[in-house]
């Protein structure tokens, strides 16, 4: 049982997928301009997460390794399109919000993501678990993101009237006002953590993928040494960039 | 002709695909390390979102649409650009491998760009003909380059600066970007 609940604090906490990770991070910028948005999209995206962590999961010995990645872009593509249907029936004013960014789903990097770092290696029960977690950190990230930006861009929280009438940085909630609220928040999480952060990031964090980790800046001038021995893909995948951009020259 | 550079200008600059709609996030603050990187991603990106937007017009207006599937058209269309990186590198390898030598590493993982699927959804969202695909297509890599290239100059500078720590790596990164899209939403005074 343990296991199960540890897996729900990683993904709210310790590896908070936008927050910790850097995943995710198109979606979470331009949806939160509200709270309420937010919760719409990251309530869609636990969806898909979970129920694709469940399918891939389930079929992670029936899916020959070479083509696994075809696989499960069609299998998280058909999700999501079947999530789109939904919501455009049910929630017709969510999905007007939310726009182009629910069919883009597809290519939210925390879904192939935890597909590949997670859901292939592990039993069902704990892949669903996991996607929870993770969906669940991904809320709750857009929520506190969407609730700032609507606070200081508007005055209002879900639509409640917090702070006098007529105010309003609206600045906040244009597109600039994203990148402010995003680099503040992982501002303050370095600021109260920074020590504990680089580390965890370099040992479970980084998935070798550093051109979808916004983080691969740190882990090469901060952590040299570690990042040597412990994030041997991620070096593999950087290197051949550095080379690759060296033999252009 | 002149409906089609209104649609190149307002996709690299008034709706600045990085800036101002949030696609390709991710590469952007990724690969935005090295000036060089990022003029070679930028060319891949142009390169496979314009023919991307080409295919999947094509596909749409001549099959998904005429057969009534609709709602196909996600799948369809990252299977489309799966394949098309593919192709892509297969044919720049065979025919041109100084070209794929230098975006190496950066073309196949434009699969995963989610501004090469936005861009193809948003044009059929909007209704565009062919043409005009292919315009908004183009105009939108290149508003992903000028700003990917803007941000590796900008970074190159901060990389040099003495940050205070809670700073340094993604918030200063962001703060930039920030300070980026407020400039870019100067364009949308343009009279277009």
């Amino acid at each position: 049982m343990k296991k199960y609940v540890e897996r729900l604090w990683n993904g709210l906490i310790k590896e908070n997928p936008v927050l910790v990770l850097m995943l995710g991070m198109c979606p979470a910028l331009a949806v939160s301009t509200q709270a309420a948005n937010g919760i719409g999209m990251g309530l869609s995206t636990l969806a898909v997460l979970v129920l694709s962590n469940l399918v891939i999961s389930i079929l992670r010995k029936v899916i020959p390794d070479q083509v696994r990645l075809p696989a499960y872009i069609v299998i998280v593509a058909s999700l999501v399109t079947v999530t789109e249907l939904l919501i455009k029936a049910y929630l017709p004013d969510l999905y007007k919000n939310l726009g182009i960014y629910i069919p883009l789903i597809v290519v939210n990097c925390i879904i192939l993501g935890r597909a590949e770092a997670y859901a292939n290696k592990h039993t069902p029960l704990l892949s669903v678990m996991d996607g929870i977690g993770m969906g669940l950190g991904f809320t709750v990230a857009l929520t506190l993101a969407g609730a700032l930006r609507e606070l200081l861009g508007t005055g209002k929280v879900f639509g409640a009237q917090i702070l006098p009438e007529g105010f309003g940085m609206t600045i906040f909630i244009q597109p600039p006002g994203a990148f402010l609220i995003f680099a503040l928040i992982i501002a303050i999480m370095n600021a109260i953590g920074i020590k504990t952060r680089q580390r965890k990031l370099v040992e479970s964090g980084c998935d070798g993928n550093c051109s979808l980790c916004a983080t691969a800046a740190n882990c090469e001038t901060k952590q040299p040494a570690e990042k040597a021995g412990k994030a041997e893909n991620a070096e593999k995948k950087e290197a051949g960039a550095a080379e690759e951009g060296g033999a252009a020259k | 002709m002149k409906s089609l550079i209104m649609i190149i200008i307002a996709g690299a600059l008034i709706n600045n695909v990085v800036l101002n709609q949030f696609l390709g996030i991710c590469s952007f603050l990724g690969v935005s390390k090295q000036m060089k990187a990022s003029a070679s991603l930028g060319a891949a990106v142009i390169f496979v979102i314009t023919i991307a937007s080409a295919v999947a017009s094509l596909l749409y207006d001549y099959v998904l649409k005429p057969l009534g599937m609709d709602f196909m058209k996600t799948i369809i269309f990252i299977l489309v650009i799966a394949a098309l990186v593919q192709i892509v590198e297969m044919f720049l390898k065979k025919k041109s491998p100084s070209v794929y030598k230098a975006l190496g590493i950066y073309l196949p993982l434009i699969t995963t760009n989610c501004a090469v699927l936005g861009v193809a959804l948003t044009n059929v969202q909007e209704g565009y003909n062919f043409a005009e695909c292919v315009a908004s297509g183009f105009g939108t890599a290149v508003g992903y380059t000028v700003a990917i290239v803007l941000l590796a100059g900008i970074r190159s500078r901060i990389n040099e600066k003495d940050l205070p720590a809670p700073l340094r790596g993604a918030p200063i990164v962001m703060i930039a970007a920030a300070l980026m899209s407020i400039a870019f939403m100067g364009f949308g005074g343009l009279q277009l």
